[in-house]
């Protein structure tokens, strides 16, 4: 009885390892090709579409999201600040918060979703319906044609489009303390400015494109390892989502330990009251 | 030598055990027919041959290489020398007919888009689909997406062809011509052929040696004529295609 249970988990550690060393061995095959893929114009025709899919149609859900989580920010701080009197620099915590977390985590995420889902719903087919096989049939790797684009396109359009959703989340923010709240616009810009500067902005943008590396890696694998049939598929688009947000908020983690230990280095502590 | 030796070959998905010590070597040249009831693992066996699939036991070799063990990377070429039939076609579903076919020429040759072009309409016609190039394998019935499947395999004129099933799902009379086609590759371009199929007469018509996979083992070996006059029960009712009487018994609660 004891002794199956410690088989049981044997067995089960050693297929959770087996699992992570495929996938870092997915992931170096990724890289592999990517940069060896980067000095040939034909493989512009595999990276357009998927950055139109990946991009472009994603526009709309990025800029939504970035407009409300300002506008709620401005809502749920405002209180806060007029307590102490120091609403004028409301703009300062609002723009602080949303380029340097909630605007890339948040996009990260929506990303995750729409995009991550969409991944390992077209590979997963391909996989079950043995297109995968029948490409590495004909002497092809399906990681150089299907993964290595669309690991590129999310790696350039998250902190694009990241990009968008601090913009959205800016002005929603604006909105709100300015023209509800009524916050002067003078003082709301001038606060902002000073809470906000590039070292944070870049902050948000270097860390989008780490989180557009894993939805992308994470979602190509969970489409190339999934189940048979459509409720296998169905399981790996799950998976795939959970795992990728999983992975943004710990790499979210990490950067801000990381970014914070650097930038004390560099600027000393300087708080948003100057 | 053989072109393909399988030696011992294990195989098995979880607690199934699905291939359990097959050997069998192919020659150059020769058209083999595999036999088997459905599910007795003839796919997994195909797939091991071009190593889609890794034996649990056992080794393959392909013209003096073994393969088994060879890395992804290293596989490439030399699956540039195989023609696959996939059971389902396995036809990209983003790409067209003609896409499709012209998939493996623009992989692996240097020819211009005109030659391309030429290429891929000469193996429509040859499977009896002129001018369907421009449509979507979403589009096709399954005959003709196994058809189309079937000339994106020989595109490439390789020199082993694995068929998978290759005329389940198609009238008599365009399975004939498949037959035919499958002997007129193997005769004018010397093509190794391993055709899978619960078809008899396609069996009987393009192989030169049949063998007959049951529970994970070959059970049958040797000339379609010798086959046929198989004193093997199991081999007798499937070429006659009879069941036993345990076989129908599943049937007597319906009495
Ligand atoms: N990737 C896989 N994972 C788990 N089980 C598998 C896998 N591939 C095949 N099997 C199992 O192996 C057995 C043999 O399958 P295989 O597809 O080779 O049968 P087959 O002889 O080709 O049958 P058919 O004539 O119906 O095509 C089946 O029971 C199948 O469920
Ligand atoms: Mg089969």
């Amino acid at each position: 009885m004891s002794l199956s249970l410690i088989e049981t988990l044997g067995h089960s550690t050693n297929d959770a390892l087996a699992a992570f060393g495929d996938f870092w061995r997915f992931v170096g095959r990724t890289l592999s090709w990517t940069i060896r893929g980067m000095f040939s114009w034909r493989n512009l025709r595999l990276l357009l579409p998927q950055m139109y899919e990946i991009g472009v149609r994603s526009v709309p859900v990025i800029a939504i999201t970035g407009a409300f989580i300002g506008m709620v920010m401005a809502i749920e701080t405002y209180t806060q600040f007029k307590t102490i009197g120091q609403e004028q620099r409301l703009g300062s915590i609002i723009n602080l918060s949303v380029v340097k977390q909630i605007g890339p985590v948040l996009a990260a995420v929506m990303l995750a979703g729409r995009v991550g889902g969409a991944l390992t719903a077209e590979l997963g087919t391909m996989n079950v319906t043995e297109q995968l096989d029948a490409m590495r049939v004909m002497g092809a790797d399906p990681i150089r044609y299907l993964v290595a684009p669309r690991f590129i396109a999310c790696l350039i359009l998250t902190p694009i489009l990241t990009i968008y959703s601090d913009l959205l989340g800016v002005l929603g923010g604006w909105l709100v303390s300015v023209k509800s709240l009524g916050i002067p616009n003078e003082p709301y810009w001038i606060f902002s400015a000073q809470g906000v500067d590039t070292w944070e902005i870049m902050e948000g943008l270097v860390k989008s494109l780490f989180f557009g590396g894993a939805i992308g890696l994470i979602s190509c694998y969970k489409g190339f390892n999934s189940g048979a049939g459509a409720a296998g598929v169905g399981r790996a688009c799950t998976e795939s989502f959970v795992a990728s947000f999983i992975a943004i908020i710990v790499l979210n983690f990490f950067f801000a330990k990381l970014l914070r230990d650097w930038y004390e280095a560099i600027y000393g502590i300087v708080g948003i009251f100057g | 030598m053989a072109l393909i030796e399988l030696k011992n070959l294990h195989k098995r998905f979880g607690r199934l055990v699905v291939l359990d010590g097959v050997d069998l070597s192919i020659e150059a040249g020769q058209s083999l027919v595999i036999l088997g009831a459905s599910g007795s693992g003839k796919s997994v066996m195909l797939k091991h041959i071009v190593g889609l699939l890794r034996p649990d036991e056992g080794e393959v070799w392909f013209s003096g290489i073994r393969i088994d063990t060879l890395p992804e990377r290293q596989l490439m070429p030399i699956r540039q020398r195989f023609g696959f039939l996939f059971q389902m076609g396995a036809l990209f579903d983003s790409l067209t007919v003609a896409e499709n076919i012209a998939f493996p020429l623009i992989e692996h040759t240097h020819k211009s888009a005109s030659e391309i072009r030429q290429i891929v309409a000469e193996r429509l016609r040859m499977i009896g689909l002129p001018g369907i190039g421009q449509k979507m394998p979403a589009d096709l019935s399954g005959g003709q997406r196994k058809r189309v499947a079937l000339a994106r395999a020989i595109a490439l004129e390789p020199e082993v062809i694995l068929y998978d099933e290759p005329t389940t799902g198609l009238d008599p009379i365009r399975s004939d011509v498949i037959n035919e086609l499958i002997l007129r590759l193997k005769r004018q371009l010397k093509i190794t052929s391993i055709v899978v199929t619960h078809d008899m007469q396609s069996a009987f018509k393009v192989a030169d040696r049949i063998v007959m996979l049951a529970d994970g083992k070959l059970i049958a070996d040797g000339t379609p004529q010798q086959i046929r006059q198989s004193d093997n029960p199991a081999v007798q009712r499937f070429v006659t295609g009879e069941a036993s009487p345990e076989e129908l018994s599943v049937l007597r609660d319906i009495d």
